[in-house]
């Protein structure tokens, strides 16, 4: 068992976690976070992004000990105050969700792709988000979402 | 957006609007209900054990350094469990005397299949259930494992031994025997004398559904009625399947579908996971939860797909199809699922589509091999009918030197001659296949792409532009009950809904359908607002839970708006005439005086009227209501379809080869789909979308691969490829809308057209940019490394057809069941773009 300390969407918590504790089974299981979910045991999938310290990372390859010390972000720290966060306007007006599995993770990868890149062409989307799957929408409506998102400044 | 003030005072205002969804909100903010996000306190976990072998007789397994392991509670075997439940169900014996093996949740003595569960490990948290299944010996002896389609048809040796054979049904449809029209021998030895005879054999490789949510069960029996949380897309028929097979009353047992990731056929099951995690929470008293690794998804949840297609095809010589002749080998897998048996069936109505054909036979052999069983995905029979017979018509175009869509229009029904019963014995009601054609040959521009292909073939570019057509129906909405009893399949075909007012002027719909990711919340919500007049925020949709919708039949076959949809405006249309009775009482004026309209019911050339909110207080309170009436509005309305809904389009692919390297590129794709009315443009062109990248998915990249010991090679997302934004392109979608004539709303299903079209699109494409090469057919996915081979064998002058080898890896047949010879590395090759 090893002691961490981590911000979770701003709020710290520390806890004592077995060393091999994946950060997405520590996000789940022990602080309840289960907006973020997990689709694959390959790290092909990607619904299970969020951002460490303002980057996405897939949170079924990084160890909670490694999340030590630092600050994550997850889709259920988007909305301040009730008001959905411009990516998550955008996936909603677009309905570039059906299920919703990838949603979070195609969300949080989305806003690491506009950090990046504010104004990004159809194909920079679509390869920017090569990392996440969806099997339901067909991807045209995540990247119109994504586009949306980027006309109005939804980098942070 | 229609502004909500208006559908009250201005009625048929939400049919057809792009309404955003309701079940957003939760789902972008991860306030998600998935299975595997429930806890419940003492909740302990499950781990399976399972075989690695293909084929294999269970001689012994040791458990006891597994019972030992830290945070083990109990391991289970076969011969644990075998005494507490039936063998699993299959819900459609094709024929009488259809074969099946029993199926217990853990195998007892003999393994199936690579992947089946021999025994089970239940531990205070999933790693440690993990963990000690590790720990688990099993002793085996080898057997013999069935792995090719061909191979097993003709058997021994046998996937189940003591069947004594692999086939476990035959099933026969023949024009001529049902009177539906003539004898199909008679015109194809016509055609060989005088006419066109197109002979083919199309492989359906094996597909897997892969929805993005694992499976995931929770199973809490502490309380009078058992719960059980699944990741299913039919809680009702898993509810009373689950009652028979583990003989407890169903009313003791309650099934609900949280929010659920997807399903896409997958879902449509009744599993050995299921059953077993229900069995070991019932033993130990405990809440109990499975989930499974995204490597058990793909290599225990059923697959979909793997036939073998023989087909003949006789036309005349001015391109008139006369007669049309399918044989199938239907791979099964290891055991018969729900609906395994019946996934082929279902396409043998199918295979004569839009087209006049007088004379049709349909043969299919259902097989058992030890490969994962086989049952629903997405169209489930129809795709493979509409695959064999869109890439037939290319082929028959190709050898009449006719284009593809002048043959097709020579050959369909025309819009003035619907209804119509076709060979096969369904009479489509609706339909303007013309008018869907127009419209996409002109967004396409295909009269500009075919110049531009005769310039690159004039120039001998090295990428070649190749056009793919597909005209396609299907048959949905399952389903009229009397058809299914006709097909020997288990239960019904309705769908039940229930409409409640509440005492605040709010409704409550409840239905029997079972939402995974298409949006019922919404427009359920969008059909009541109108029927009832009002306002689409006060409707409130429930679903997915027996004790809240007693009855169901739950969703899957494009079902769910043209059945449980016409359920929900049945329920309606009662509440409304319960509540003209109560509002002509309040008024005192007659009820034929009464006009209901925009939520409102007005007396006639008065300025008299009550909201149907007021009615329903009124009702509540129940102080002065028409003598002998009961105090409620509520309403539930079972419905029963007449008929099937046949939805069609015209999906249009332009396709560019590259020659020197196979590499293959969808640069442009246009349908026009005639879904009949649509309740929301928003919903319906997500699942086109959706579906078309699983079609193209399956034509291009997607394909579950074997290696000759029976062991999944593509058992995870690095080799078994779903397409990611990056392989595909933006579609052009449009629609024509030619109502329904058998439901009253007009609609048709949506849910799998583009699955069911896309797939012999993109493959005519393909090969109409190479068939002037010398390649006459490719076998799917058509990987880069594949149409390369078949570029390559025809230059060396070997007949031109597939060779699914990749030229950067060490080279190895696959044969008819997508085994691949061990010296053959997983498929790898990447996308096509
Ligand atoms: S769960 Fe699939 S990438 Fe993390
Ligand atoms: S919305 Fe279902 S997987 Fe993306």
């Amino acid at each position: 068992m090893t002691r961490i300390t981590m911000t979770v969407d701003g709020v710290s918590y520390t806890d004592d976690v077995e060393n091999r504790t994946l950060l997405v089974q520590y996000l789940r299981e022990q602080l309840g976070k289960t907006g973020t979910v997990v689709g694959c045991d390959t790290t092909n999938c990607g619904a299970c992004t969020v951002h460490l310290d303002g980057r996405s990372v897939k949170s079924c390859t990084v160890l909670a000990v490694q999340a030590d010390g630092h600050e994550v972000r997850t889709v259920e720290g988007l909305a301040t105050d009730g008001e959905l966060a411009p990516i998550q306007q955008a996936f909603h007006d677009c309905h570039a969700l059906q299920c919703g599995f990838c949603t979070p993770g195609m969300m949080m990868q989305s806003l690491d792709l506009l950090a990046e890149n504010p104004d990004p062409t159809d194909e920079e989307i679509r390869e920017g988000l090569e990392g996440n799957m969806c099997r339901c929408t067909g991807y045209q409506n995540i990247v119109k979402a994504v586009r949306q998102a980027a006309g109005t400044g939804a980098q942070s | 957006m229609t502004a909500v003030d208006e559908t009250t005072t201005a009625p048929a205002a939400e049919i057809g609007s792009p309404r955003k969804r309701k079940e957003d909100q939760r789902l972008i903010t991860g306030r998600t209900r998935y299975t595997d996000n429930i806890t419940l306190p003492g909740m302990l976990h499950l781990g399976m054990v399972r075989s690695p072998l293909a084929h294999a007789t269970i001689t012994g397994i040791h458990t006891d350094d597994a019972k030992a392991s830290p945070g083990v509670v109990a391991v289970y075997t076969g011969a644990d469990l075998a005494a507490a439940h039936g063998s699993l169900p299959n819900a459609w014996p094709v024929t009488p005397d259809q074969k099946a093996p029993e199926h217990h949740a853990v195998a007892v003595d003999r393994v199936a299949f690579a992947g089946e569960i021999v025994a089970v490990v239940v531990a205070r948290s999933p790693r440690e259930a993990r963990d000690a299944t590790e720990l688990v010996e099993v002793d085996y002896d080898d057997l013999e494992p069935v792995l090719d389609l061909e191979a097993a048809a003709a058997g021994p040796p046998y996937a189940h031994p003591d069947l004594g054979t692999n086939e476990s049904a035959t099933w026969i449809f023949d024009s001529a025997e049902a009177g539906t029209g003539s004898d199909v021998e008679a015109a194809i030895d016509q055609a060989r004398g005088d006419g066109v005879v197109i002979e083919r054999t199309y492989r359906q490789q094996r597909l897997i559904p892969a929805f993005m949510e694992p499976r995931s069960t929770v199973v809490d029996p502490t309380s009078e009625q058992i719960t059980m949380w699944s990741a299913t897309q039919v809680p009702h028929i898993l509810r009373l399947m689950l009652a028979l097979t583990c003989n407890i009353s169903e009313s003791k047992l309650r099934v609900i579908a949280p929010d659920v990731g997807g399903g896409f056929g997958g879902k449509l099951q009744v599993t050995p996971e299921e059953v077993t995690t229900l069995l070991v929470a019932n033993r130990l008293g405990k809440p109990v939860k499975y989930t499974e690794t995204r490597s058990e998804s793909l290599v225990a949840g059923h697959h979909g797909r793997d036939q073998v297609q023989r087909l003949t095809l006789s036309a005349t010589k001015e391109g008139i199809v006369t007669g049309l002749k399918v044989d199938l080998l239907a791979n099964m897998g290891a055991y018969l699922g729900l609906v395994t048996s019946g996934v082929p069936v279902l396409g043998a109505f199918m295979y004569n589509s839009i087209y006049k054909f007088p004379a049709y036979r349909f043969t299919c052999h259902n097989i058992f091999t030890n490969l994962t069983w086989t049952d629903a995905y997405r169209g489930a029979g129809r795709p493979e009918a509409t695959f064999a017979i869109e890439r037939l018509m290319d082929d028959l175009a190709a050898e009449l030197q006719m284009d593809p869509i002048e043959l097709r229009r020579k050959n369909w029904i025309r819009h003035e001659e619907f209804p119509f019963t076709t060979v096969a014995g369904l009479e489509y009601d609706s339909g303007n296949y013309e008018a869907a054609t127009d419209k996409a040959l002109e967004l396409f521009g295909y009269d500009e792409l075919r110049s531009e292909q005769q310039r690159r073939r004039e120039s001998n570019d090295p990428v070649q532009l190749g056009i793919g057509t597909s005209t396609f129906t299907e048959m949905c909405g399952l389903a009229p009950s009397r058809v299914l009893g006709s097909l020997a399949y288990g239960a019904g075909g309705w769908e039940n809904a229930q409409v409640r007012m509440l005492p605040s002027g709010k409704v409550e719909v409840v239905t029997g359908a079972s939402a995974h990711g298409q949006g019922h919340e919404t427009a359920w919500s969008q059909i009541v607002a109108d029927r009832l007049g009002v306002a689409f925020e006060d409707v409130e949709v429930l679903h997915g839970d027996t004790q809240v919708s007693v009855k169901g039949l739950d969703t899957y076959g494009s079902r769910s708006l043209s059945v449980g949809g016409i359920a929900v405006v049945k329920a309606a249309d009662k509440v409304i005439e319960k509540a003209r009775h109560v509002a002509a009482h309040l008024m005192e004026a007659s009820e034929d005086d009464l006009e209901f309209s925009g939520g409102r019911f007005s007396v006639k050339g008065t300025d008299k009227g009550m909201a149907i909110g007021e009615i329903a207080l009124a009702v509540f309170a129940a102080h002065n209501l028409p003598d002998g009436m009961e105090p409620t509005l509520d309403s539930d309305a079972t419905y029963d379809p007449v008929n099937f809904s046949f939805p069609h389009g015209t999906h249009l692919a332009a396709m560019e080869v590259d020659t020197e390297t196979g590499a293959v590129k969808l640069r442009k794709y246009v349908c026009v789909d005639d879904v009949g009315i649509v309740v929301n443009p928003l919903i319906v062109e997500g699942q086109v979308h959706g579906g078309l990248v699983q079609g193209i998915a399956q034509a291009l990249f997607e394909e579950a691969v074997y290696d000759d010991q029976g062991t999944l090679v593509t058992g995870s997302f690095v080799d078994y490829l779903v397409p990611s934004a990056a392989d595909v392109p933006d579609f052009i979608t449009d629609r024509t809308e030619t109502p329904s004539t058998t439901n009253p709303l007009g609609v048709k299903g949506v849910g799998e057209a583009g699955t069911i079209a896309s797939t012999p699109a993109i493959v005519n494409g393909v090969l109409d940019a190479i068939r002037h090469l010398g390649v006459q057919d490719l076998t799917m996915p058509c990987t880069p490394s594949r149409v390369w081979q078949a570029l390559q064998s025809r230059e060396q002058g070997e007949p031109a057809s597939v060779q699914p080898t990749n030229p950067e890896q060490t080279s190895g047949n696959l044969n008819s069941s997508g085994v691949i010879s061990p010296e053959q590395g997983p498929r790898t090759e990447g996308g096509a773009s």
